[in-house]
């Protein structure tokens, strides 16, 4: 049987997810569902802003709810305190994304900071963000921010699940193509040098610290964007909810486990992620117990498919192949 | 006023110790195994459970427990490491960072279901007692307690500088590839130093104790800082795990006195930024 | 029913993991009213009450005493006869966990609101509070908050959220008042006070309030200290409050940080008296885990009504499952009692009927010290916290007068 997958295939994939992604909310109707469903699309586009640095650089980054954070901040304070339109103050966050994530990357790289120090320090700036947000007024420090609820679109804020759902859709969207973009551009051929040997890469002309820094600008403005929908979602924000490390880590392990440096790795392991959450729940009610399963199935899927899920595809290509010759 | 800033002082001594001993069993393992235990803060948070059940259930000290989680620490690391880290991670890193990661997750949530979300103290006759020296004031566990770290720090360097395991396990920190060709059993030597590294924690455990509280979720409390101490004292090297604990001790008592307590906490990612950038090695080189 | 089941929702009640399907499509069908005109004999309807708090996560041990006390309330008023206005119809709980997660808690709302649930009660932790109540307003469901203090959950302009207990202007004002009060009747007023508190929402406001107030009632304040939650030493805190030398020393913290920093000035031989403006740590528990350090501690904060007679044997109850008779979990009693007055006045289970019967009440058959309920945007005006003190390893209500057990001792002896 030919297992290759041609373009046509891949074409027609592509198709389907869009189909399955658009048709989801005529079929499961609730409002618990589509909010799901959003959660999902949210974590998958999360997870690419991840990814960005993660997996197509190779940069692993324990910190990035310091972008995710600043990006719902800035959203925040402008909307609740300036009253700026929240359209632009969306637009806003994503620059200060893009600007943390360009000062992180510039001190980080410039020190030659790799590996695990560089996924060290990036946990060190988030929580250095949480703690200044926990003591300047600006931020109105622990007591948070609350936006006003005032439903409509011209407010970028949700009426409907539908509505929340297909903006998280077009997010996620976006940043597929994204991805896709890093596949196949020159910058993203660059970033794979990088990852794969940053000296080689270097003696090649590859100029490391630039591509480094604009890919920590890149995957920052993403995070902070994901950040300023939250806010706008929840209509509030605080240090905690902000800066907190489990924020970071779920970026992280959204990317990880559905397989980091790939295109769809990210959305299909915030599907993975968020079936497995709900099948626990479902399974058991004890307290933490759900999550102990969550991080059993974290180590398993660590250990038997490094690739990621995504890696599975194609450990069973290889054995169709195989079994055909 | 410079009272007071002695008196920062000695606090920060006396908090310092206990990262110290946190940090001791990071940097063994880090130094050995090149990884970054996630899971440091669980297991932490295991011991201290394992000393208040000995208090309330069969009244024992925790410096009595302390031997014991010592060995039961060493056990279980020793396990864990055979069982998941060494078995899953097919030796690579950010696996390892993962895994042990997920090991932190169930830990953390294993105990929520066994031992109930509220904190628990233990209020040993003499946990109270202070010392007074004038207008100083020392509280006598947290003395008792910075006294074990320099005792655990050279025990366990004169251990690994002069006994034979500590020898291999030299050998494997610095030439992984060079020790399995002298036949050292690298995989055996990779879980014996976790092990050890957990008997750290065993110790730490006890003797924060007796001046803390336990909850499932009190490992959060001190993994950065214990991150920031082995990065500031230098990745393997346990002078530098103790020198930097107290660094890191008296900077947050002293900043917290000055800058106001909430600001102070800036202190700590601060400084594990400063040394990240200008000397990522720490202040110590140890076993890199 | 014992404590494992409260935490793993495994009481006899419908849980609402087990009642859903995965897909949701059928779930909607599945409300309240079993309207079959055939059925014979059928019971009334029951009026479901979803219940969301903290069961897990760092609230963990808050919202499964909330929990407890919802369905401790439950049970009796079901065994009394469930709502007679509605032919008997019983409470049915449908338990929600938040895991002290703002996600989940809205998600639990919609997945409750796709079951058809009647009334919500929770959450605990503020912002929860906050986005969850949010969430219901979209459909119209009542929304009874029984513990969250922040004050941004009132005021919102939202119809449908009602708080029972007072919030923290009205608890830092009368707080200072019966500081006030205490401090004159005992002959040595505080002239100083040293302000301590956590650095997030609850710890923040509070005591910017009391900050602002307390020169009012002739109180210099010395200092404000912020710390993190969580803390691990409160060693030079406590340095710091002894240079200083105030006469009182106020914290506003959670639980674990509460008990360190008590621990920690008994320990350093603080000469200071500690009033706390909800305190936060101020318990049964505080006093049972650290009886010396905790001795003459003073508190303004929720209580009950200690000459009510239903006071001891819900303590027993509470007791006998192995929990802490806080006032998460009376409050969140008596939070039920509300909703089903209010329910027994509307006589219906209909969204708006019910928000208005809860936005007209006036019930006073609660065991709290609170005179009859009154909701101004949200807030019950009724309500009031007591001043409390831990008198021979008890806490005894000493303020005001009508509700007094003891008479406070000001200020605490000096330390040994």
């Amino acid at each position: 049987m030919n297992t290759e997958v041609t373009p046509a295939r891949r074409g027609i994939l592509v198709l389907a997810l869009i189909a399955a992604v658009m048709g989801y909310p005529f079929v499961f109707t609730s409002n618990y569902a589509i909010e799901l469903g959003m959660l999902v699309l949210l974590g998958a586009f999360l997870g690419q802003a991840w990814n960005v640095a993660g997996g197509f650089a190779g940069q692993f980054s324990f910190g990035h709810a310091a972008f995710f954070g600043t990006g719902a901040y800035c959203s925040a304070i402008l909307v609740s305190t300036y009253g700026v339109n929240p359209w632009l103050a969306f637009a806003l966050a994503a620059v200060s994304g893009a600007v943390v994530g360009g000062i992180v990357g510039a001190l980080s790289f410039r020190f030659g900071l790799r590996g695990s120090y560089f996924a060290l320090i990036t946990l060190a700036f988030a929580e250095i963000l949480r703690v200044l947000a926990d003591s300047v007024p600006i931020t109105r420090g622990g007591l948070g921010i609350l936006i006003s609820a005032d439903p409509g679109w011209k407010n970028l804020q949700f009426e409907s699940s539908t509505g929340v759902y297909y903006f998280a859709a077009v997010l996620c969207a976006i940043s597929l193509l994204i991805a896709y973009w890093l596949k196949t551009s020159r910058f993203g051929a660059r970033l794979a040098a990088i990852r794969e040997n940053e000296a080689a890469a270097s003696a090649l002309g590859v100029n490391v610290f630039w591509q480094k820094v604009h890919c920590l600008v890149l995957s920052g403005a993403m995070s902070a964007v994901g950040g300023a929908f939250y806010v706008q979602k929840y209509l509030f924000i605080d240090p905690y909810l902000a800066y907190n490390i489990n924020r970071s880590v779920e970026m992280l392990l959204i990317s990880m486990i559905g397989g980091a440096g790939t295109i769809f790795g990210p959305f299909v392991g915030a599907l993975a992620i968020g079936l497995i959450g709900e099948g626990t729940r479902a399974l058991s009610t004890a307290p933490g117990l759900s999550l102990v399963v969550y991080g059993l199935i974290l180590i398993l899927i660590i250990g038997f498919l490094p690739q990621g899920l995504i890696g599975l595809t194609s450990k069973l290509r290889r054995k169709g192949a195989s079994n055909a010759s | 006023m410079w009272e007071f800033l002695v008196s920062a002082v000695i606090n920060g001594l006396m908090s310092g110790a206990i990262y110290v001993l946190v940090a001791l069993g990071l940097t063994l393992i880090y130094g050995v195994l090149h990884i970054i235990n996630f899971a440091h803060g669980s297991l932490l948070m295991l011991g201290m459970y394992a000393a208040f059940f000995a208090w309330s259930m069969l009244g024992i000290s925790p410096y009595v427990t302390l031997p014991f989680a010592c060995l039961g620490g060493f056990v279980l690391g020793y396990l864990l490491y055979r069982g998941v880290i060494g078995r899953f991670s097919a030796g690579k890193d950010e696996n390892i960072l993962l895994i042990t990661l997920g090991l932190a997750i169930i830990i953390e949530n294993l105990s929520l279901f066994f031992f109930a979300s509220d904190t628990r103290t233990i209020s040993m006759p003499g946990g109270d007692d202070i010392i007074i020296i004038g207008w100083l004031m020392i509280s006598v566990p947290k003395l008792i307690s910075f006294v074990a770290a320099l005792v655990l720090c050279a025990g366990l360097s004169l251990y690994i500088s002069r006994s034979d395991l500590g020898k291999a396990i030299r050998a494997v920190a610095k030439e992984r590839q060079g020790a399995r060709v002298v036949g050292i059993n690298v995989e055996r030597i990779y879980a014996i130093s976790y092990g050890l590294g957990i008997a750290c924690l065993g110790a730490a455990a006890c003797l924060l104790m007796t001046s803390f509280y336990v909850s499932p979720a009190v490992g959060h409390a001190f993994v950065l800082v214990a991150f920031t101490t082995v990065v500031l004292g230098g990745m393997g090297s346990f002078v530098g795990a103790l020198v930097g604990g107290l660094i890191i001790g008296v900077a947050e008592s002293v900043s917290g006195a000055f800058l106001g307590e909430q600001l102070g906490q800036i202190a700590i990612p601060l400084i594990f930024v400063l040394i990240l950038l200008f000397r990522p090695t720490g202040l110590f080189r140890g076993s890199q | 029913m014992n404590k494992r089941d409260i935490q793993s929702s495994r009481v006899p009640v419908t849980d609402s993991r087990r009642r859903r399907t995965l897909l949701g499509v059928a779930g909607a069908a599945a409300t309240g009213t079993l309207g079959f005109p055939g059925l014979m004999l059928a019971q009334p309807a029951p009026v479901r009450l979803g219940l969301i708090h903290s069961i897990t996560g760092p609230t963990a041990y808050n919202g499964q005493h909330c929990r407890a006390g919802a369905l401790m309330a439950i049970e009796d008023v079901n065994a009394n006869g469930g709502i007679k206005a509605l032919g008997g119809a019983k409470l049915e709980p449908v338990l929600g966990d938040s895991q002290s997660r703002v996600e989940v808690g809205v998600s639990e709302v919609e997945r409750m609101q796709q079951q058809g649930i009647h009334a919500y009660q929770g959450c605990y932790n503020s912002a929860v509070v906050i986005a969850a109540s949010q969430a219901a307003a979209r459909y119209g469901t009542p929304f009874v908050v029984d513990v969250g203090v922040s004050d941004l959950i009132v005021n919102r302009g939202l119809k449908n959220v009602f708080r029972l207990s007072p919030g923290f202007g009205s608890c830092v004002k009368d707080g200072i008042a019966t500081l006030d009060a205490i401090g004159k009747s005992s002959g040595r007023p505080a002239k100083s006070a040293v302000l301590v508190h956590e650095s997030s929402e609850f710890g923040a406001s509070t005591t910017k309030l009391i900050q602002a107030q307390l020169p009012g009632i002739g109180i210099e304040v010395k200092d404000v200290i912020a710390h993190d939650t969580p803390t691990r030493s409160f060693d030079n805190v406590v340095m710091k409050i002894r240079s200083l030398s105030p006469d009182l020393v106020m914290h506003t913290g959670y639980v674990n940080e509460y008990l360190l920093l008590a621990r920690a000035l008994h320990r350093f031989r603080a000469d200071v008296t500690a009033y706390s403006i909800l305190g936060g740590g101020f318990g049964a528990k505080l006093v049972r885990e650290a009886p010396e350090a905790s001795a003459y501690m003073l508190d303004f904060n929720h209580w009950y009504n200690p000459k009510d007679a239903r006071v001891a044997p819900l303590r027993k109850r509470t007791e006998d499952l192995k929990m802490d008779f806080i006032f998460e979990v009376y409050c969140a009693y008596n939070a039920v009692m509300l909703l089903t007055d209010a329910l027994e006045r509307a006589g219906t289970v209909d969204n708006e009927a019910v928000v208005a019967s809860l936005a007209s009440s006036t019930w006073s058959d609660h065991f709290l010290p609170y005179g009859p309920t009154k909701f101004v945007n949200g807030q019950n005006q009724g309500g009031a916290a007591v001043g409390l003190q831990v008198l021979d390893g008890e806490i005894k209500v000493v303020a005001p007068s009508a509700y007094a057990e003891a008479e406070a001792v000001f200020p605490r002896p000096k330390r040994g």
